[in-house]
């Protein structure tokens, strides 16, 4: 197993993963989590997965892991450095995790353990995978520190995770995603437990941190805001399922897909004034027992017959690179979201609310 | 109001749609104690203790009154083995065993009922006020509360049960005046967490005065836990009264209680073990019922609280 | 820590004399020592029944007898006992030190069981292990203490029997006279010892191990715990490093606050087994309505337990940074 292949170059290949379906076996009935998955991530690159909560985008970044309960049924592919992951024994895949793939997880503030230093615990990850002495593990973990912009690192290093602030905590973790050089940091929604203050200097520091180490990075997200600036390329997931796929511009330029261009349409605009948010009406759908057909159907706009009997597959259009899984494809291509997604005329203005502000 | 705007979006939106299948409704909605009650149908192992228990109350409030043998009969029949005549034996006088397990069960679990009502009106009042108020009276309320619950307990009961002279409903209350300690905790736990919610905090922005929202908001919601605390506090009594019993110190002959007959029956483990063993396991029986029921509808009150994070 | 350690610690002991008067109230209505005397016949002349009166001061209003109790009890005199002939002082204290030889090996063998049948349970949750401990649990839950050591006293003679020998003693806790040097004493002293022990352990094993397999599922659920998954430790780094020590910490406080239910069940079990221990003291002087001892009883107990409360909360705080500087 070599996790770093000295000869690979920046644009290769370094995850694959292909029809990874993830499924969890409950008393209501099988949950399908994740419906088949597939992409490739390149060396250095950024990949923004966006969803709503219970689309899949975590659970498809912990089957890559290998972290998923036992529970859980996983298949399809995953190839990293063109070794199968699924396939792997756990004690293999300690190698890789932390290594050669790091995780930051959602909510530092029950991200780390309370009873060791965090010197300790970035010292723990670097201890794991080199055989160093815990001295200079630790003098490591310090200059981690400073990496990520934490001041008094020396002094840090000794406080205990409650000592410190949900930002700072996110840095901490951070640290130990980059600690061991890896090849893919996969960042599982790292600013959405945080202030809004602080969210920008979290994505500053994976961005320093992913720079430094020269990984590439999946950045899990369900806010489309914190993907644009940083991802290269962009996967929209719906219901366990990829439902476009392409790069940054593609997706925010010309989406392809109505789910896509209803999640445009509810973010806040700087660049544009006085236009209402529109909201996407419903909520996702229960990935329990799903019935046939695509299942943005209830919650679309462009519904029609054919949507309720059959799920649509990722195709491209004109692009070649940009795909959508829709019937309509083309009738979303060159719609601004308020032309499908009307915001409710019906529905007045708050008291005090002007056209154009924030709605919540 | 985001749910209601959603909602009426949704239906004005797309008016053709209504006649089309209607995926994401499709679970209809169930009020709390129908949700409740299902789960805890779900929950094989409470129901089928739920069943045993009903059928051990029936077997002693019912049977006890139709079996030919009462209490204080002499049978005639001294140490015999359980037979068609004497299911559970006779001992060295000639009672029957049946009739004397049937009546102490009666005892024990009239105790026990009285102990768990008493201990959860006075823990939950208290427990309450104490979360409600917060301060210095949630200081000194609970600070007592405290103190009770690490005292020993039964050997306190054992000595302030000393003159209730065997009487069973004071017993259950000297038990109950230690063991509310247990629930006020809870409900106080219960309250502080609730009182922290945005319901409540909305119901008093809207100007809701304490009494409606103790009673319109807290009370249903920390009522899942009083009742599970309530039906665990069953079987804590069960095992108290039979100990005190045991001890001397609770219900005295002539009338008799499980715990009682396990202490007259001591020396007979290994002569006549029939009348050592099914008072125990009338206890055992009702104590394991009991907190399967406990823990079936604490699943059904909390399902989150068992469910493992996926 | 140790300031609001204290801080409890000054609420608790005016709150605890406060409840001493209720007791003492309650045990001097609950009876009167000298209707033993009523019971003898011829009865003894009523000077001897006058001079009982005073000494045990009977003669005084209650208030004034409460306030001479705890008076006297800061001067180190527990008060006169029914039996003329026994200083309740040096007897209460001879005796609970038998009994905490009993409380304590009895909370540290129920303690390793739990944490081993907690940790299993957990680790292995909805196994076939996971099954048969959770129901051994329950089925301890539901069992009267002194059920199952009658039980185990009935074990313990079969045993001998089928041995052919005493190894197991179901009376006493030590024989009157040993043969032998000091190592017999001690053998003498643990064969009396282990049955209720046991006995006494597994009560508190039940629910100390089903609270010790919520905590481990707590925390095995925990993201710090996938964090170290995801930072490449193994399995079992993971459940040593991570989750035990993090897992075991609430079990100090719970450990502390069953103390009291512990004494409770050493009373059964000293009572079951025949010892002469601080239980089979306090039921003697129930049956006496001996006050005085039953206070000293009371007295002693809270003592033991707020002052070994007041450890697990230090001890809390050392295991638990969150704490110490709280």
């Amino acid at each position: 197993m070599t996790p770093t292949d000295p000869t690979t170059t920046a644009g290769d290949t370094v995850l694959e993963v292909e029809d990874l379906t993830v499924q969890f076996p409950t008393d209501e009935g099988l949950v399908e989590a994740v419906r088949g998955v597939n992409y490739e991530l390149r060396r250095g690159e950024v990949l923004g997965i966006v969803g709503e909560s219970g689309s899949g985008k975590s659970v498809t970044s912990l089957a890559v892991m290998g972290l998923l309960p036992k529970t859980a049924r996983v298949s399809g592919s995953v190839r990293f450095n063109g070794n199968e992951l699924l396939e792997s024994t756990d004690k293999q895949l300690s190698r890789i995790r932390g290594r050669g793939i790091s995780m930051v997880f959602q909510d530092p503030m029950t991200s780390l353990n309370p009873v060791y230093t965090v010197g300790d615990q970035i010292a723990e990850t670097i201890l794991v995978h080199n055989d160093i002495s815990k001295k200079a593990a630790h003098k490591q973990a310090i200059e981690l520190l400073e990496t990520v912009h934490i001041p008094n690192p020396e002094q840090r290093a000794k406080s205990y995770p409650h000592e410190l602030s949900g930002g700072m905590r996110q840095r901490v973790v951070i640290a130990i995603a980059m600690a061991n050089q890896p090849d893919v940091i996969i960042a599982d929604e790292p600013t959405t437990a945080l202030d809004v203050t602080v969210q920008a200097q979290i994505l500053d520091a994976l961005r320093t941190a992913q720079k430094e180490t020269g990984a590439a990075m999946i950045l899990i997200t369900h806010d489309l805001g914190v993907i644009a600036g940083q991802a290269d390329r962009v996967m929209v997931m719906y219901a366990g399922k990829p439902v476009e796929k392409g790069t940054a511009d593609e997706v925010f330029y010309t989406p392809r897909m109505p789910y896509t261009l209803g999640l445009l349409g509810s973010l806040p605009r700087l660049d544009v004034k006085t236009e209402r948010l529109t909201p996407i009406a419903g909520s996702p759908p229960s990935v329990i027992n799903m019935p046939p057909g695509c299942p943005f159907s209830p919650r679309c706009p462009l519904s029609d017959d054919i949507c309720d009997q059959e799920e649509p597959d990722l195709e491209s259009g004109s692009d070649s690179g940009h795909l959508a899984a829709c019937h309509f494809s083309y009738r979303v291509e060159g719609h601004e979201p308020a032309d499908l997604f009307r915001p409710n005329a019906e529905d007045p203005l708050p008291a005090g609310a002007t056209e154009g502000e924030v709605i919540e | 109001m985001p749910d209601n705007s959603d909602l009426s979006s949704a239906t004005t939106q797309t008016p053709e749609k209504r006649t089309r299948v209607e995926r994401e409704f499709t679970v209809a909605e169930r009020s709390q104690a129908q949700l409740v009650l299902r789960r805890f149908l779900q929950h094989k192992l409470a129901v089928g203790s739920l069943i045993v228990l009903i059928l051990i109350v029936l077997l002693a409030f019912v049977g006890g009154w139709l079996w030919k043998y009462s209490v204080e009969d002499l049978t005639g029949s001294n140490s015999q083995p359980p037979s068609w005549e004497h299911p559970f034996g006779t001992d060295a006088i000639g009672h029957d065993s049946f009739a004397q397990v049937l009546r102490g069960t009666q005892i024990s679990i009239s105790i026990a009922v009285l102990v768990a009502v008493f201990a959860t009106v006075i823990g939950t009042i208290w427990g309450a006020v104490a979360g409600f108020y917060r301060g210095w009276v949630d200081t000194v309320l609970m600070r007592i509360a405290d103190l009770v619950l690490t005292l020993p307990l039964l050997a306190v009961a054992a000595v302030l049960a000393h003159n209730t002279s065997g009487s069973w409903w004071l017993i259950a209350v000297v038990i109950a005046g230690l063991y509310w300690a247990y629930v006020s905790r809870v409900a106080r736990g219960v309250v502080l967490s609730l009182r922290e919610k945005e319901f409540i905090e909305a119901a008093r922005a809207l100007g809701a005065s304490d009494s409606r929202i103790i009673f319109r908001h807290l009370v249903p919601n920390a009522l899942g836990s009083v009742i599970v605390n309530a039906t665990v506090l069953v079987a804590i009594a069960i095992l108290i009264e039979t100990s005190l019993s045991f001890l001397g110190f609770g219900v005295t002959p002539p009338d008799t209680s499980l715990g009682l007959l396990v202490s007259q029956n001591q020396t007979a483990v290994s002569t006549r073990p029939w009348l050592f063993y099914f008072p125990g396991l009338f206890i055992i029986l009702i104590a394991l019922t009991i907190n399967f029921i406990g823990d079936g509808l604490r699943d059904a009150f909390d399902p989150q609280q068992t469910k493992v994070r996926a | 820590m140790l300031a609001y350690s204290l801080r409890r610690l000054l609420i608790s002991v005016p709150i605890f004399i406060a409840s001493t008067f209720v007791v003492f109230l309650m045990a001097v209505l609950s009876g009167n020592p000298l209707n033993k005397f009523l019971a003898i016949s011829p009865p003894p002349p009523p000077q001897t029944i006058e001079a009982e009166r005073i000494r045990l001061h009977l003669d005084q209003p209650i208030f004034e007898r409460y306030w001479n109790w705890l008076t006297g009890l800061f001067r180190g005199d527990f008060g006169p006992s029914t039996e003329s002939t026994l200083d309740i002082g040096t007897e209460v204290i001879n005796r609970y030190g038998v009994t905490l030889r009993l409380v304590f090996l009895a909370m540290l063998l129920a303690l390793i069981l739990a944490i081993v049948a907690g940790v299993v349970s957990a680790v292995k949750q909805y196994s076939g292990v996971d099954y048969t401990l959770t129901f051994v649990g329950f089925l301890f839950l539901a069992m009267p203490t002194f059920w199952f050591a009658i039980l185990l006293k009935e074990a313990g003679i079969n045993f001998n029997n089928a041995v052919g020998e005493q190894v197991l003693y179901t009376i006493g806790d030590s024989s009157v006279y040993v043969a032998g040097g000091a190592w017999d004493k001690v053998l003498d002293i643990a064969g009396h010892m282990i049955l209720p022990t046991v006995s006494l352990a597994l009560l508190s094993f039940a629910a100390w191990s089903r609270f010790q397999r919520a905590a481990m599922l707590e925390v095995l659920g925990s993201d710090y715990v996938r964090l170290a998954r995801a930072k490449g430790l193994r399995r079992g780094q993971v459940m040593r490093k991570h989750a035990l020590r993090t897992a075991l910490i609430p079990l100090t406080t719970v450990t502390a606050l069953d103390l009291g239910s512990i004494i409770s069940g050493a009373v059964v079990t000293e009572k079951v087994f025949q010892w002469q221990g601080a239980g089979t003291f306090l039921l003697d002087a129930i049956s006496r309505d001996d006050v005085y001892a039953i206070m000293a009883w009371l007295v002693i107990s809270a003592t033991v337990i707020i002052v070994l409360n007041l450890v697990a909360d230090l001890l809390y705080g050392v295991l638990d940074p969150r704490i110490r500087y709280a």
